[in-house]
């Protein structure tokens, strides 16, 4: 009854998506209706988007409840869940399959479009409106996908007793929550793009459009952010041989969005400072995501064989090719039928702010395009020739890196060019001291570092001078050292948050390359066999083996092994790197065991017992790993700080609304 | 004599059954992931066994997804590591070792595709889009500079006065 209950809903949703799509182009096309009329057709997508999102919510947790309960008359259920499954991963199950996850797709973009119609009350309302029509199509076109394709709600006419499990390398905390977050990031492009489309419908591009679209921008960025990191930081944790990147087409159709995004929130900053890129932005929002669409074509189509491909199915891969086809197609075109109306904005100098941030935007642009034919080119090639290729991480560490490595060296000077023409030699002297402290630490890397690759110590001095660099900025506008230190501090404490945000950002990606290469080159491993009462040394630390044994948990049975672990003849922790059995399927998974310390993790693996007694250990210990993510947590709280700009704050500037309608008399 | 007996049997069929279901478990355990290269695989010379995970890194596993051979469990990948290091022990060049295992299983099994024909738009294509990008930024500074100094420059007296007369005798010049 429940999941009957879901599906009506969810149908319903349908015919609600129907009539916010409608109603704003209604009243923007039809003649013959008066102002009146039109104001309230338009205002009709407001109650429409709450609606829509709360039926589908509604549908959302009725599919939950049958996974809670567990309901295995329902098909879905049945082939992706079991009842001795802890709560939490019965719950993460919902999102853990094909028809599930796209609800949660679909349930993301009504949601998304329940927070324009509420917190966009200081839009004009066409815009609004306008936002609201675009976004309910792309709700109505995977509603449809997922009602004729999709359905989660089927139902089992004999309804098994037991259920058919959940792949037990997706039961696991930070891959519960790691799709809600990437679909939130995917997804939450959908709201720029309805911009661009809704700016273009209405021929209106402005300086206030770029203010209005960035906070939405900057949010699913944020998201995606997370997402991704969480994603990277399970496969590090998860997939048993310390690697946090692979490459994967499916990682990429990820990467893809997040470095459109950060290109956008770049360039609508000169939109909205200069009126300047107005073109380019309003492209880039298009694009974004429909690189998200593709994304979610490639997943769910099966195209790709990966392990996240589980949806294969030649039906469904056309309908999101169809999707996809329709939107980005249908925006770029209306984009190329009102590109010539975009009056050209503010001229700039090469070297200004607006050209230091033309540059990140190609760095940025091309470093994505870059990931894009990386990714589809194998797939290219096998259709139009049948040759079989693989490109690996070798071609994107060739092509990608030095893009990144360039983007990096520059990033620094950005934030101290002036808007129109800035003075080059100015921003190096004020990044002195980031130069000095990037130098200082290549010297320090390469005393203590010794053994590896040359190129090592100039990345870990990279990344210091991005941080630094990011520092000098909060020095610079506090004018630390030309005040008094009382002055500067209160100048500092008073600056905006949105520079803080993007002073945090900047740091961010400093601490990230940091983790990355000192992870990358200073990683050491040991692989060997071990007997009860050996002890072996790897990163500082000697680990004696106490053997392994067996152990029941709540659905799985696993081998857990046990080292001490001590440092300096001090015993630290004792380590549990276990091989676990699921009972359903009947899958291994392996899970390390690791100490985690502000000099980097002590990562095991247990693997395979040994004819001649002791077990196959794999021992790593990765250097200043964690600093992988912790950049990536510093990004997502800038963002969070930008976005509590009083400035960006949705709805507190601009009460004022212009009505065209007879306003009540007083 | 027969309790004794019909006891021992009941006893063994237990032990045996234990035996047997804890046999399976192990079996079934074993069949998981025997991890990536192995104690037994490593060469006794650093240095050949530096070069032999240098190559593993670029070579794909076969059968799996989207894996090197240096860091995949299946069987496959474990024979294309002992291949690996099979040659480089015998005095191979490392890239004799790639052209052996091309020879065998392909460009498939290359990480990092060999520039030609058919991969000439993979390689091609990144540098190429940041030269065009680059280009059209420099053109789009050229005119730029153009449209500004137009501007600004204000009319010389001699074109003002030209330009007085246009107006005056209608555009008849």
């Amino acid at each position: 009854m429940i999941a009957e209950l879901g599906h009506f809903a969810l149908t319903l949703a349908v015919a609600v998506a129907l009539v916010q799509m409608l109603a704003p182009l209604a009243a923007g096309q039809l003649a013959g209706l008066s102002s009146l009329q039109r104001d309230q057709l338009m205002a009709l997508a407001v109650p429409a988007a709450i609606v829509k999102a709360a039926l589908i919510l509604l549908a959302f947790l009725a599919l939950m409840y049958a996974y809670v309960v567990s309901d295995f008359s329902v098909e879905n259920v049945y082939a992706n869940s079991h009842s001795a499954k802890p709560l939490i991963y019965r719950i993460s199950g919902v999102w853990g399959n094909h028809e599930g996850s796209m609800l949660l797709w679909v349930l993301m973009v009504a949601s998304f479009g329940a927070a324009v119609a509420t917190f966009g009350g200081h839009l004009p309302h066409s815009l609004r409106a306008n936002v609201l029509a675009v976004q309910s199509s792309i709700a109505l076109a995977f509603l449809l996908f997922i009602l004729l394709t999709s359905n989660p709600f089927l139902r089992i006419i004999d309804a098994p007793i037991e259920g058919r499990g959940l792949n037990p390398i997706l039961q696991d905390p930070a891959l519960a929550i790691h799709p809600p977050f990437l679909y939130a990031g995917y997804v939450g492009l959908s709201v720029s793009f309805s911009f661009a489309v809704a700016a273009l419908i209405e021929g209106r591009i402005d300086a206030a459009w770029a203010r209005w679209v960035r906070p939405w921008t900057l949010a699913a960025w944020m998201m995606l952010t997370l997402g991704i990191a969480l994603g990277s930081f399970w496969a590090y944790y998860e997939l048993g041989w310390g690697g946090w990147w692979f490459w994967d087409p499916v990682e990429n159709a990820s990467l893809m969005p997040w470095l459109a995004s950060t290109a956008l929130i770049h360039s609508a900053v000169v939109m909205e400072k200069r009126e300047a890129l107005k073109v380019w932005t309003i492209l880039l929002a298009i694009l974004a995501f429909s690189l998200s669409l593709m994304g979610t074509f490639l997943v769910r189509s099966g195209v790709l064989t990966s392990v996240h491909a589980f949806a294969v199915d030649p039906a469904r891969g056309t309908f999101v090719l169809l999707i996809l086809a329709i939107f980005c197609g249908g925006a770029l075109t209306l984009f190329a039928l009102r590109m010539s109306t975009l009056k050209a904005g503010g001229l700039f100098a090469p070297i200004s702010r607006e050209g230091a941030l033309v540059l990140n935007n190609v760095l940025l642009t091309v470093a994505c395009g870059t990931v894009l034919i990386g990714t589809l080119y194998p797939l290219g090639l096998e259709a139009v020739t049948g040759g079989k290729i693989s490109v690996g991480p070798p071609y994107f560490n060739a092509t990608f890196g030095p893009l990144m490595l360039a983007l990096l060296v520059a990033l620094p000077f950005g934030p101290f060019l002036a808007w129109k023409r800035g003075d080059v030699y100015a921003a190096m002297q004020r990044l002195v001291w980031a130069a000095a402290i990037a130098f200082a630490g290549i010297v320090v890397t390469m005393a203590i570092g010794g053994r590896g690759p040359w190129l090592a110590p100039l990345g870990i001095g990279l990344g210091l001078w991005v941080i630094a660099g990011a520092l000098s900025e909060i020095a610079h506008r506090g004018r630390l050292g030309s005040v008094p230190l009382a002055t500067a501090l209160q100048r500092i404490a008073g600056l905006p948050r949105s520079v803080w945000g993007s002073s945090f950002a900047h740091a961010g990606a400093g601490i990230m390359t940091i983790g990355i290469v000192s992870m990358t080159a200073y990683q050491s491993e040991q692989v060997i066999v071990m007997r009860e009462g050996q002890t072996t040394q790897i990163g500082g630390y000697s680990l004696t083996f106490k053997g392994a044994a067996p152990r029941r948990g709540p659905n799985y049975r696993e081998e857990v092994g046990v080292l001490e672990v001590s440092r300096g003849g001090r015993a630290i922790v004792e380590l549990n790197p276990a091989k676990r059995l699921y009972d359903a399927p009947r899958q291994t998974t392996s899970e390390a065991g690791i100490h985690a310390s502000w000099r980097g993790d002590l990562y095991t693996v247990l693997g395979d017992a040994q004819a001649g007694g002791g077990y196959v250990v794999r021992l790593y210990f990765n250097p200043l790993v964690r600093l992988i993510w912790i950049g990536t947590l510093v990004m997502f709280f800038a963002g969070l700080l930008s976005l509590s700009d009083r400035r960006l704050r949705i709805g507190a500037p601009q009460r004022a609304r212009v009505r065209s309608g007879p306003l009540p008399a007083e | 004599m027969s309790r004794a007996f019909c006891a021992f049997v009941r006893a063994g069929c237990a032990n045996a059954i234990i035996v047997a279901f804890a046999g399976l478990i192990m079996a079934l355990l074993a069949a998981g992931p025997t991890l990536a290269v192995q104690p037994d695989e490593v060469l006794p010379d650093a240095k050949l066994e530096a070069r032999a995970r240098a190559l593993s890194a670029d070579l794909r596993c076969l059968v799996c997804q989207n894996q090197s051979i240096d860091d995949s469990n299946a069987p496959l990948a474990r024979d294309l590591r002992l291949l690996v290091r099979e040659r480089l022990t015998a005095g191979d060049s490392d890239a004799a070792v790639m052209n052996y295992v091309v020879a065998r299983y392909g460009e498939f099994v290359l990480l990092k595709p060999p520039v030609n024909g058919s991969t000439l738009l993979l390689w091609l294509g990144p540098p190429a889009m940041l030269l065009l990008t680059l280009i059209f930024l420099l053109m789009k500074v050229r005119r730029d500079r153009l449209v500004r100094e137009a501007k600004v420059k204000p009319l010389s007296v001699a074109e003002q006065a030209r330009l007085d007369a246009m107006l005056k005798d209608g555009g008849n010049s």
